[in-house]
């Protein structure tokens, strides 16, 4: 197999890598419901949910916050967090119903290793969830989301690696799960766990008031370091313990799904192969 | 490594722009009633200098016109303290009166109007010589106090009679008075003396009046969503120099409105801390900040965006607040 790699060489592994981006955007770009879906979830969150507690929540000071904030400028990072969270569970499916297809036997057959054909899909997972996060934030600008216009950009590379910590648990999903109908499973015992167990909907200090034993399980929740690393960027700081949890994550999560991958070692081999 | 590299690199640009920004540093003054205290506020970083022990609980605070003195009302003590802003040394006593609350200088820098709440008086007081020029009797709790800009006219507005009083400067005369709603806190002038606002706190509006005329051109009031009505009660008011600009500070609403000062039309409100008191312009009117009196901080309001950009931490129930003058 090396050999094979080698004669392609490193135009060989970005032209695999764009092809394999370039399909997932194109994916994206042609389901047009996912896109409006992707974005309606966090609206509704912005304007409905959030206007709703404004006045409840619209006092106190937390890092990275100079003064007092409105709840909707509070959740915008959950929000965005939100957005990367569905698109590596919706990534995840994708891989799935790659799967039963039988697409996704195509692809891990190619001569290149399976971690760069793996990184590849993830990549690609997060540069679709990156530019909905953008969408997002500029409709959230016209709500008085307006955060300095430098955090844009800082925010970038937390949102590659929030997007790539979250877009590689779906992979590791996506290797346990071995029929499409079990997505709703994914629904009930991670999205919604990990994101009402988080710092997204409310600071983790009002969390530890009403309940420690739920701030010690936040704490532990990945996806609360990723909101905490998005909304320090938004603001132009960052916040290196979240950092270093989300890469840990990224790292420990993508090492599970090669693994997991593997036809004679991972999970797919112990079950049986997929669908069956 | 490269990701927290490159942040930091960002972070570390943009506070490079900021301290640039910082040409002419300022001081901004804060009186915290429940601590007997001031504190000193660098505009410079905005980081508290130093707290300064004052008299008992201080409320009305300001600087004399050549920005050399700082004078505090002590309310407890019945006494304006003055303190010499070189040194922060207590310089002298002036005598106010009974339990002072607000106050205001003639613009030729003297005398001293004081309101004293407990003696329905105000005060007018010599501050070169340490002399009491005059007593007049006023409404019951007198507190708001607004002067013209050419002197000539000093209003008062008294809590519990809930009226504007007018006063000639001259013969120390009520020359008028206007009813408006209940609870009147405060008083000012428009810089060219067009308009006088009047907040009413317990009546939720601020009166725009024609000083001219005494009558009430129109009466703002507010409509924060959220917020129960009752908690909308308008206390400090400051009007910009240009008259293109009004802020309300809203008490237990914990916002500051801003109002369109040629139309009268509530523009914005601004989240600041709880019970937000009183209001004071940076000398340059490009911040303005707003007393926290529950949260215990000032907000920092930046007056071109419209949008506060940081809160300071002070001393217990901040009340007054000044950084320049006028």
């Amino acid at each position: 197999m090396t050999g094979a790699v080698g004669q392609y060489g490193a135009a060989g592994y970005l032209r695999c890598m764009t092809g394999i981006i370039w399909r997932e955007g194109l994916r994206f770009l042609q389901q047009r419901g996912r896109f409006i879906a992707a974005l309606v979830r966090p609206l509704v969150w912005l304007f409905i949910f959030a206007a709703g507690f404004r006045s409840v929540l619209g006092v106190s000071i937390i890092e990275p916050y100079e003064t007092y904030v409105l709840y909707e400028v509070y959740i915008t990072p959950g929000l965005v967090g939100m957005i990367q969270l569905f698109n590596g569970m919706q990534s995840s499916l994708a891989m799935v119903y790659d799967r039963e297809m039988g697409t996704m036997r195509t692809l891990l057959v190619s001569p290149f290793p399976r971690w760069f054909l793996l990184g590849s899909k993830l990549l690609a997972g997060t540069i679709v969830s990156i530019a909905q996060v953008y969408v997002f934030l500029a409709i959230a600008w016209f709500w008085e989301v307006d955060p300095p216009l430098g955090g844009y950009l800082t925010v970038f590379p937390a949102l590659v690696l929030s997007g790539l910590m979250l877009g590689s648990l779906g992979l590791l999903l996506s290797s346990v799960i071995r029929q499409l109908e079990n997505f709703a499973g994914i629904m009930n015992f991670v999205i919604f766990p990990m994101f009402f167990m988080s710092s997204a909907l409310y600071p983790l200090w009002r969390m530890k008031e009403s309940s420690p034993l739920l701030y010690e399980l936040c704490s532990f929740n990945p996806f609360t370091y990723a909101v905490e690393l998005i909304r320090h960027a938004l603001y132009m700081q960052l916040n290196l313990q979240a950092a270093l949890v989300a890469a840990g994550c990224t790292f420990a999560f993508m090492a599970l799904a090669v693994f997991a991958y593997n036809p004679s070692k991972g999970l797919i081999a112990r079950r049986g192969g997929p669908g069956g | 490594m490269s990701l927290m590299k490159g942040l930091k690199a960002g972070v570390f640009a943009i506070g490079l722009v900021c301290a640039s920004a910082s040409a002419e540093a300022y001081k901004i003054y804060v009186t915290n009633e429940k601590d007997n205290t001031v504190t000193v506020i660098n505009s410079d970083g905005w980081k508290v200098e130093q707290t300064l022990n004052v008299g008992q609980r201080p409320r009305g605070i300001l600087l004399t016109k050549d920005g050399k003195y700082l004078l505090v009302c002590a309310s407890d003590d019945d006494a304006v303290q003055v303190f010499d802003v070189a040194t922060l040394k207590l310089v002298k006593t002036l005598p106010s009166g009974p339990d002072p609350e607000l106050f205001i200088l003639h613009p030729s820098g003297n005398p001293l109007y004081i309101a004293n709440e407990d003696d329905n008086l105000v005060t007018v007081v010599d501050i070169v010589n340490n002399k009491v020029l005059a007593e007049v009797p006023v409404g019951v709790e007198p507190e708001g106090m607004g002067i013209s800009p050419d002197g000539k006219v000093l209003v008062n507005t008294s809590e519990t009679t809930n009226m504007a009083h007018f006063i000639d400067t001259t013969t120390y005369e009520l020359t008028a008075n206007v009813l408006v709603d209940s609870r009147p806190r405060f008083a000012q002038f428009s810089y060219d003396g067009s308009q006088l606002w009047v907040s009413s706190e317990i009546g939720g509006n601020v009166a725009v009046i024609d000083p001219a005329t005494q009558k009430i051109i129109k009466k703002i009031t507010f409509d924060v969503p959220g917020v129960t009505p009752e908690a909308l009660q308008p206390v400090g008011v400051r009007v910009t120099k240009d008259g293109a600009k009004a802020f309300v500070a809203l008490g237990p609403a914990n916002r500051v409105a801003v109002v369109n000062a040629k139309t009268l039309e509530v523009e914005k409100y601004l989240l600041v801390g709880q019970r937000v008191w009183q209001l004071g312009f940076s000398p340059d009117q490009k911040h303005l900040f707003s007393t926290n009196g529950v949260s215990n901080d000032i907000s920092i309001i930046d007056v071109a965006k419209l949008k506060v950009i940081k809160s300071v931490r002070t001393g217990r129930f901040p009340w007054g607040v000044v950084a320049t003058p006028d």
